[in-house]
């Protein structure tokens, strides 16, 4: 084990700023990139069910008229 | 049995088979992460020349690697959608340009909080951080290209231009520590030489590249899939889909 303590661990020998600075980062980038994409298919999905609503209106109109 | 090679270069059944190996990826990307993290916090041992401060190591060297690696990647789907005219390697080359460009920054922030605390500076325009700093531009390039085209396969053509004639800076940023004298390190880890660090560092590093690829094919494939969607939403199949109730 490197670490005697958690304050230790958080201190990273004096490079915590550096270390930690880097890794929040990197999840940050990562969650981000996430729930970029899954929003994105929401939207898309979405407006697919909007235009098949539609469609299925539309079919429902003709077969009225 | 033969095989058809061309049934998964259909947009169609690519969304299904991608869809079935999204959770795979993912999985693999949580425990090999979480593995990574654990080897590189908790099993690593200290540096005796850098301290802590190394540990950056097993997100930088990744994320390095990632970036290189994935604008190759890109630029094959490309040259092959561009040769072949096959829809599909362009959209996989448009999915893969935004988790390039973050692995890019992400290379080029973690060196930056490197190289602050070891070479005493954020940055230098040294040849290994310029042409890593270019890379970040030719996925930027290549993104707002295609956004400014309107037409998807012209956007795909004029984008493939870019990411194949981007290709040269590839080599640049991998041999530019042995071409120019710069700040950068030489290579730690190459194919010809025993790795010249200790074995823990290096299984940290390695795990942790593992658990970036499966997460940038996890998130690559899913990007694909809207790709496909937003592209193919008038198509028969789509439609289906939504008879199906499986787009909701």
């Amino acid at each position: 084990m490197n670490w005697a303590s958690m304050s230790d661990f958080f201190s990273m020998g004096g490079y915590g700023l550096y270390v930690w600075g880097s890794y929040l980062v990197a999840i940050v980038c990562i969650a981000g990139e996430v729930i970029l994409v899954f929003n994105r298919r929401r939207t898309l999905m979405k407006h697919l069910s909007l235009i098949h609503q539609s469609n299925k209106q539309e079919k429902i109109n003709e077969t009225a008229s | 049995m033969a095989i058809n090679w061309f049934k998964y270069s259909s947009p169609a059944s690519f969304y299904f088979l991608a869809g079935k190996m999204i959770p795979l990826f993912s999985i693999a990307a949580i425990v090999l992460g979480a593995a990574g993290l654990y080897i590189g916090f908790f099993v690593a041992p200290t540096d005796f020349q850098q301290g802590e401060a190394y540990r950056i190591i097993f997100i930088h060297v990744p994320a390095a690697w990632l970036s290189m690696f994935l604008y190759v990647i890109m630029a094959i789907w490309s040259g092959i959608g561009l040769a072949f005219n096959t829809r599909l390697s362009s959209m996989v080359a448009t999915a893969i340009a935004p988790t390039g460009a973050m692995f890019t920054f992400l290379a080029l922030w973690t060196g930056a909080l490197w190289g602050k605390p070891m070479w005493g500076t954020w940055w230098v325009w040294d040849a290994r951080l310029t042409s890593e700093l270019i890379l970040l531009f030719l996925y930027i390039g290549f993104m707002s290209l295609q956004a400014a085209i309107d037409d998807p396969r012209r956007a795909d053509k004029a984008g493939a231009m870019i990411a194949l004639v981007g290709v040269v800076n590839i080599p640049i940023i991998y041999f530019s520590v042995k071409w120019w004298n710069t700040l950068h390190q030489g290579a730690t880890v190459s194919l010809t030489q025993s790795p010249k660090m200790a074995t823990t560092m290096l299984t940290g590093m390695l795990i942790m590249s593992l658990a970036c690829w499966m997460y940038a094919i996890a998130v690559i494939l899913i990007r694909t899939r809207a790709i496909i969607l937003e592209r193919e939403r008038h198509t028969a199949w789509v439609g289906e889909l939504q008879l199906q109730g499986a787009t909701r």
